[in-house]
């Protein structure tokens, strides 16, 4: 019985994992997606420019399967916290239930009611209010994610609340408190520039992708040019928040800071910073270490003999899996900064006017495609498994979070979610590389395919192009 | 003194109301999908609501993410006892949500998606009506959790209010497109909401039966002297609805069938109504017991009391924006 219950709660950490990761990398595009198709418009409004209409045009259709997919596997997450993890919704409900159903009452609703018009409606409403429908969807994307940031940081650095005599979480006096919880400022700037940096290399790459095939196609140039940007500017500062965020965790959660930098054993006169190496949690050490002496303490300490504790200073009981933490760590970090390196080269091929010209940079950026998606998920990894052993940190234990729930039951849900979902979202994955691969064309088409989006009163591309083309 | 709880029952009976309102009947055109000749009339179904469904779908959230913040005790306690059909239906949502954009996506496999919307659509209202089922005729609470098995949901009972919701959802989808489209397809539609109409009264007088013999509770609540003078109005006006939802059918008129078609689904809100207050697991957990403390009810209801009307308003914008009747080409 009691082997069946740990069998129960390792299934539905694994679905949990696997539902919000899956449903992660179509927020994470279409957050920044929204923005960018609000700038085009936005411009294309100013300038009348046609290769803003186009690229427009061409990002939405990706937009609208992107969202989609983001729709149905978001239902999915907001029943899983009641499904398998009622013990932890019945005792914390009451702090974090509001700030989930503010994110329903301020982004969804919002997001959901314009895109329709978005998609559908250029139109019916003309061209101002169209753009005002586009900004909402991308005002709705952000504010979703204040919610649900505020929130998962809660968990992170839960303050601000009292627990009755039922068990439950009961708000303080202050849900200000609550919402800005120590961590949440640092999570959100960071997750915010995150998604940002995933589109603008998603979109980089296939710029790349058309530039490498066709040097003068006015959209491919556009695209890229903007997403170099996007890199040169955003990555930077990803590390500067990065850097914050790590401090605040070094506060808030040190075991996981501990994990993250594979330090088993206290440091009490500078700690060394661990490039490379095998964490071995039996042994207590990091076998095969690359290291610089002393380079942790600076980074986190911002001072060289400051002293770092260990996770010999954790009771054992609560610490973190330090493996994947440690690994996770690094591949985010490695690709950070790899984007930094992208930014940096075309800043360089800008200067030299040969932004368009230097087909490695392109071949580096389509590499670089899918680095957003990695990194923000490698991301989530560390600090979602780094949170160990805890659902709230320090307070609730994820092995007493769970749903009474029979092992086979969450088996086969399980089962049936890695078979929709690697079938459905795979296939829907394919037709955005399917959309990615033709290149952006003078007339752009609006949603092709679909009747209702290509004919109306007024022919579409006549209303969206402007002036000229 | 003004009762918050009862309050945010009655936020989250209305956003109930408001999901059966808005995607039942994008639920029943997926189900009625292959009745559609391939081709214009299916694009023009299809058409018809590709701009609403994803603010639709959006109420099912409002309802669970309610639920949650408003009777945690109840979230925690419903969604582990109708794990199965839960998972299906929003597996079956995953389905027909994707279909909206794959099938133009891709016309070599545009049959499949057709399928998969239609597959999505029936297990998903299929899974609810069962939901709804396995919550009447009660479930297996212990202390502060769910403590039947994994099946308990099943039942002939669960099985008849899934089929019950089919048909429901089935008729709006049928009357929405009487009321949005025209020529042959408006015509099968008609065809279909007469068929459907008499079917779902049948099946709400058999679910009715039946639900008396699930709980002392209910039977009291219904046929207990003197009330049974006031709940008797409710299968009068069902009758009455029935008659007046046929004679806008037969006089051919678009909008008003969709809308005795959501009356006779509002009395049938108001008959749940009746059975289970104040409970919010019936028969088993009252909507005091499994409410939030009262800073968590405050702290929402200022947001809800600003943002429904506003949420409502555009919501009714964007159908004003899509007005009228939906041609082969989209709405014009």
């Amino acid at each position: 019985m009691m082997i069946e219950q740990e069998w129960a709660i390792i299934l539905a950490r694994i679905q949990f994992a696997f539902t919000v990761s899956f449903h992660f990398l179509f927020p994470a595009f279409s957050i920044g997606l929204a923005s960018f198709l609000a700038v085009l418009e936005g411009l294309w409004l100013k300038t009348g420019e046609g290769v803003y209409a186009n690229l427009y045009r061409y990002w939405l259709k990706i937009f609208a399967v992107v969202f989609a997919m983001g729709v149905v596997s978001g239902i999915v997450m907001s029943y899983q916290f009641g499904t398998n993890w009622s013990v932890f919704s019945d005792k914390a409900g009451p702090v974090i239930g509001p700030l989930m159903a503010y994110e329903v009452l301020t982004a969804f609703f919002l997001e959901a009611g314009f895109l329709g018009v978005m998609l559908f409606g250029i139109n019916k409403v003309g061209r101002k209010l169209h753009f005002v429908a586009t900004l909402a969807v991308a005002i709705g994307t952000f504010i979703s994610a204040f919610w649900i940031l505020s929130v998962n940081s809660w968990m992170q650095t839960p303050v601000g609340y009292e627990i009755a005599a039922n068990g439950q979480f009961m708000p303080g006096d202050s849900w200000w408190t609550i919402i800005f919880n120590p961590s949440f400022p640092y999570r959100l700037v960071h997750t915010l520039l995150a998604a940002y940096l995933t589109t603008a290399f998603a979109v980089g790459a296939v710029g790349a992708w058309h530039l490498l095939k066709d040097k003068a196609n006015p959209g491919a140039r556009k695209m890229f040019s903007m997403a170099m940007w996007m890199a040169a500017i955003v990555a930077p500062l990803q590390v500067v928040a990065g850097d914050f965020h790590g401090i605040n965790t070094l506060e808030h959660q040190p075991a996981k800071v501990m994990a993250m930098e594979g330090h088993y054993q206290s440091h009490p006169d500078g700690a060394p910073l661990i490039l490379f190496g095998i964490p071995n949690s039996k042994e207590r050490t990091v076998d095969y270490a690359i290291e610089i002496p002393k380079a942790s303490s600076l980074i986190l300490k911002h001072d060289l003999n400051a002293p770092l504790a260990g996770l010999d200073t954790t009771p054992d009981a609560d610490e973190p899996p330090v493996g994947i933490v440690f690994w996770a760590f690094r591949i985010m970090v490695g690709l950070g900064m790899a984007m930094v390196a992208i930014g940096m080269w075309s800043l360089l091929a800008r200067a030299r006017k040969q932004l368009y010209e230097w087909s490695w940079l392109h071949k580096a950026a389509l590499l670089m495609g899918p680095s957003g998606f990695i990194a923000v998920l490698a991301g989530w990894v560390v600090t979602e498994v780094g949170r160990q052993p805890f659902t709230i940190y320090g307070v609730l234990r994820t092995v007493d979070s769970a749903s009474p729930l029979d092992a086979p039951a969450v088996a086969f849900s399980l089962l049936a979610f890695v078979v929709v979902y690697f079938a459905v979202f795979g296939m829907g994955i394919w037709y955005l590389l399917r959309l990615m691969k033709k290149p952006p064309e003078a007339h752009e088409s609006a949603l092709d395919g679909a009747p209702i989006r290509s004919a109306g009163i007024t022919p579409a591309p006549a209303v969206l192009e402007g002036t000229s083309a | 003194m003004i009762d918050l709880t009862v309050i945010w029952a009655s936020i989250i009976g209305f956003a109930i109301i408001a999901y059966v309102v808005m995607d039942g009947f994008d639920l029943g055109i997926g189900i009625l999908f292959p009745f559609f000749k391939v081709g214009k009339d299916r694009d023009t179904a299809m058409n018809s609501i590709a701009p609403v469904w994803d603010g639709n779908e959006t109420w099912l959230v409002m309802g669970v993410g309610g639920l949650l913040a408003a009777f945690p005790l109840a979230y925690a306690i419903i969604l582990p006892a109708l794990y199965a059909p839960m998972i299906a239906m929003l597996l079956g949502l995953v389905f027909r949500g994707v279909a909206f954009e794959f099938r133009w996506r891709d016309p070599a496999h545009r049959e499949l998606w057709d399928r998969a919307f239609t597959l999505g659509s029936f297990i998903a209202t299929f899974a609810q009506g069962i939901a709804l089922g396995a919550l009447l005729q009660g479930i297996t609470v212990e202390g502060r959790s769910y403590a039947g098995g994994w099946w308990e949901w099943l039942s002939p009972f669960s099985i008849l209010t899934g089929l019950g919701l089919v048909v429901g959802y089935a008729l709006l989808g049928a009357c929405w497109l009487n009321w949005k489209t025209e020529g042959a397809l408006q015509r099968q539609a008609v065809t279909y909401a007469g068929r459907l109409g008499i079917s779902l009264l049948l099946m709400i007088g058999v679910i009715s039966l039946a639900t008396l013999t699930l709980e002392a509770q209910y039977y009291l609540r219904w046929l207990s002297y003197p009330g049974v003078l006031a709940t008797a109005i409710v299968p009068i006006a069902t009758i009455a609805v029935t008659f007046l939802f046929y004679r806008s059918l037969r006089q051919t008129k678009d909008a008003q069938p969709f809308f005795w078609a959501l009356a006779l689904f509002g009395l049938c809100l108001i008959g749940l109504g009746i059975s289970i207050w104040p409970n919010v697991i019936p028969a088993r957990v009252t909507i005091w017991e499994a409410a939030a403390p009262h800073r968590s009810q405050v702290f929402m209801l200022i947001g809800a009391s600003i943002m429904v009307p506003i949420i409502v308003a555009y919501t009714a914008w964007s159908y004003w924006v899509f007005r009228g009747k939906v041609g082969h080409d989209g709405y014009h």
